[in-house]
């Protein structure tokens, strides 16, 4: 889970981290009061849960609270790589002498943490990592011990720094390892990370993931999540909530299956045979009839579907359940769409029962019910 | 004979009298698993199916020393207790069928199962089997059949398919090893390809991968240098979006890297049979061990 940057920068201020003076406005009034109060020239940062903010034109500078207020207005409602503009971090323009990368996530290859730094700061790490491999410094924590403090100055030695820098920045690199132990961080990460003019370092900006399945033990981001401000869409957070895994995609071919990897090939599938999918929908393990009525009205909620392929593998989940469901719906259905039912394995004979009784034909295999769909909603285009 | 688990296998059940293991311990018992014990906390002096329980794991192997592995079906924001409980009694084999496992927790007892040398499956996975011999998982186990194909998979759903074409075309399993769908995993692809490569009773490898990390291209590289045996490899998620987790909380395209191409063409360049469609499995099979 993603947090904001001003989130991520209140984290970071709990284990003492420096962070630049300003804070979170959600109209172009309070942007221009704090601008006043902070002292032009100001940064106004857009905060959405999206990468490539800048480039997309959400972070600007203004010279005066005039100008900053003239700038809000052009940027609440704005909407970046999908996400709606509603809170503008404002902050103080720092005078920069240096730009620093620091960073930990998880290096799933080698299963443990991994913490990098870089004395090129301020730009893409993955493109300094492709073009100057020599410029970035890894060091790999063992997760029993955590990150020590003689690894620390290791890692910011190998990273070319010295002297007091050298102090400096092993100190803040051990703040963020506890940013990234006590969060439960899949990734967090300081660029840049600036040396100012006078002397001090402050993180300007600021990027922290949450690992999903650690949120029991932090709620107040659990409770985020369930009032919806995530980088969900409105039927993701839906399937969420009735404990599906749902993916909102461009085509018109609804995907619902029972298993993320075969969910995954289904799609694959129906690509192969020309078609596209405009989900991906995991009913999960052991799923029951409702369980079934509630995916198929969240796959035709959404207004592309020009058909509907289910694919069913039983294993815990039984193929009488999805029968029952897939029945059940035909009479609550939103809109009548063809589809291709495949279904096998657990109870099978009984869901074939139950699927012939209702007039609703299937297959036995995965590329047949592919084929069959692809075929069936094309034809609805002529 | 098979790799992880064989006629010598005896197992302890960690969360026996939930609904899940209950229901699990009669399905492996009845696929001639010796299951010997079981645990919860809390619950120790009851019975389930006959089978005694225990309030700790170290009980039950002071019991039953004979007990060598252990299969949990503990809620997740308690598995990873029960993961290290059971490496604590020195299990050499620890199949978490759990899902949603913190990740942190589940570097930390990787790096403690690698330190003393134990396996394990998973997390977020359908277990193990070696067909007609020991069952150590959740899978059906109809669609497997005793023979000379190893099986590594990210995916449950997915083995089944696979197994199921596999079985329908005279190709038996030596053993099938489930590894997980999370970003970390106690086994990857090469730790599993090791282990077939020496196995007797394995001639051929089928690999069924997905989006998310580089467990794929690494396993390539591992190929080219160490293994000798024929691998078919189909890897699903073509079609998945970058930026968004497909159900595995492992399964995710970051930036560039982690696609379903990139994997494929590092297995293809490994002289790997890539196949596009789980069907097409057979037919790979057939024409590699014919030549």
């Amino acid at each position: 889970m993603r947090q904001f940057e001003f989130e991520a920068k209140e984290a970071f201020q709990k284990v003492g981290l420096s962070i630049p003076r300003g804070r979170v406005a959600q109209s172009s009034d309070e942007v221009e009061q704090v601008a006043r109060e902070l002292g032009c020239p100001v940064i106004l940062k857009a905060q959405v849960l999206a990468g490539g903010r800048g480039k997309a034109g959400g972070i600007k500078r203004a010279e005066t609270p005039k100008q900053a207020r003239s700038l809000a207005d052009k940027l609440f409602g704005m909407e970046i790589h999908g996400h709606l503009v509603n809170r503008l971090l404002v902050e103080e323009c720092l005078d920069i002498s240096q730009e620093i990368y620091l960073g930990i996530t998880v290096d799933r290859t080698n299963r443990r943490p991994v913490a990098i730094c870089s004395g090129m700061g301020g730009v893409d790490i993955e493109k300094v990592a492709k073009e100057h491999p020599e410029k970035i410094a890894r060091l790999a924590v063992n997760p029993l011990m955590g990150l020590r403090e003689f690894e620390a100055r290791r890692l910011v030695k190998a990273a070319g720094f010295k002297g007091r820098t050298l102090l400096h920045l092993s100190r803040i690199v051990m703040q963020l390892w506890r940013v990234f132990s006590d969060n439960d961080a899949e990734l967090t990460e300081i660029n840049p990370l600036i040396v100012t003019t006078d002397g001090k370092y402050i993180a300007a900006d600021a990027r922290l993931n949450v690992d999903d399945s650690s949120l029991f033990r932090h709620k107040t981001l659990a409770e985020r999540l369930e009032k919806g401000v995530a980088e969900l869409t409105e039927l993701e957070l839906r399937a969420r909530e009735l404990g599906m895994t749902y993916v909102e995609l461009k085509g018109d071919i609804g995907i619902i299956g029972n298993g993320a990897g075969l969910v995954m090939a289904t799609m694959d599938a129906v690509h192969y045979y020309g078609g596209k999918p405009s989900n991906f929908l995991d009913v999960g393990g052991g799923a029951t009839a409702d369980r079934m009525t509630q995916a198929l009205d969240i796959v035709l909620s959404h207004p592309d579907v020009k058909g509907v392929f289910i694919n069913i593998l039983g294993g815990i989940t039984r193929c009488d359940e999805m029968a029952n469901g897939i029945v059940a719906s035909q009479k609550t259905l939103k809109r009548e769409v063809p589809m291709a039912i495949r279904l096998i394995g657990t109870r099978e004979k009984e869901g074939a029962e139950i699927l012939q009784k209702a007039n609703i034909p299937f297959l036995e295999t995965m590329d047949a019910a592919a084929q069959l769909i692809v075929e069936k909603t094309r034809g609805g285009e002529k | 004979m098979t790799v992880l688990i064989n006629d010598k296998t005896r197992v302890l059940v960690q969360g026996i009298t939930g609904r899940e293991g209950q229901f699990h311990t009669q399905a492996m018992r009845g696929y001639g698993t010796k299951v010997l014990a079981g645990t919860t906390p809390g619950k120790g002096g009851q019975e389930v199916e006959g089978i005694p329980v225990f309030d700790n794991v170290i009980e039950a192997t002071e019991e039953f020393p004979e007990i060598n592995a252990s299969i949990i079906f503990v809620p997740a924001r308690f598995a990873a207790d029960a993961v290290n409980e059971a490496l604590d009694a020195k299990l050499e084999v620890v199949v978490a069928i759990t899902e949603h496992i913190p990740l942190h927790d589940e570097m930390k007892f990787v790096a403690l199962a690698h330190q003393q040398g134990s396996y394990i499956i998973g997390p977020n996975t359908p277990g193990v089997i070696s067909p007609g011999m020991c069952k150590l998982g959740i899978m059906p186990a109809h669609v497997f059949k005793p023979g000379q194909i190893g099986l590594i998979s990210r995916s449950g759903t997915l083995t089944y398919e696979v197994a199921a074409s596999l079985s329908g075309a005279g190709f038996g399993q030596s053993t099938a090893i489930g590894l997980g769908g999370d970003p970390i995993t106690g086994m990857s692809f090469i730790d599993a390809l090791r282990l077939f490569e020496t196995d007797d009773n394995t001639s051929a490898v089928v690999m069924i991968g997905e989006i998310g990390g580089s467990a794929e291209e690494e396993a390539a590289e591992y190929i080219k240098e160490h293994i000798t045996k024929p691998v078919v490899a189909y890897v699903a998620g073509r079609t998945a979006p970058k930026g968004k987790r497909m159900g595995h909380a492992g399964a995710i395209v970051s930036g560039t890297s982690g696609t379903a191409d990139s994997k494929m063409a590092a297995l293809r360049d490994a002289s790997v049979t890539v196949i596009e469609r789980p069907i097409d499995v057979d037919e790979a099979l057939q024409t590699l061990l014919k030549s």
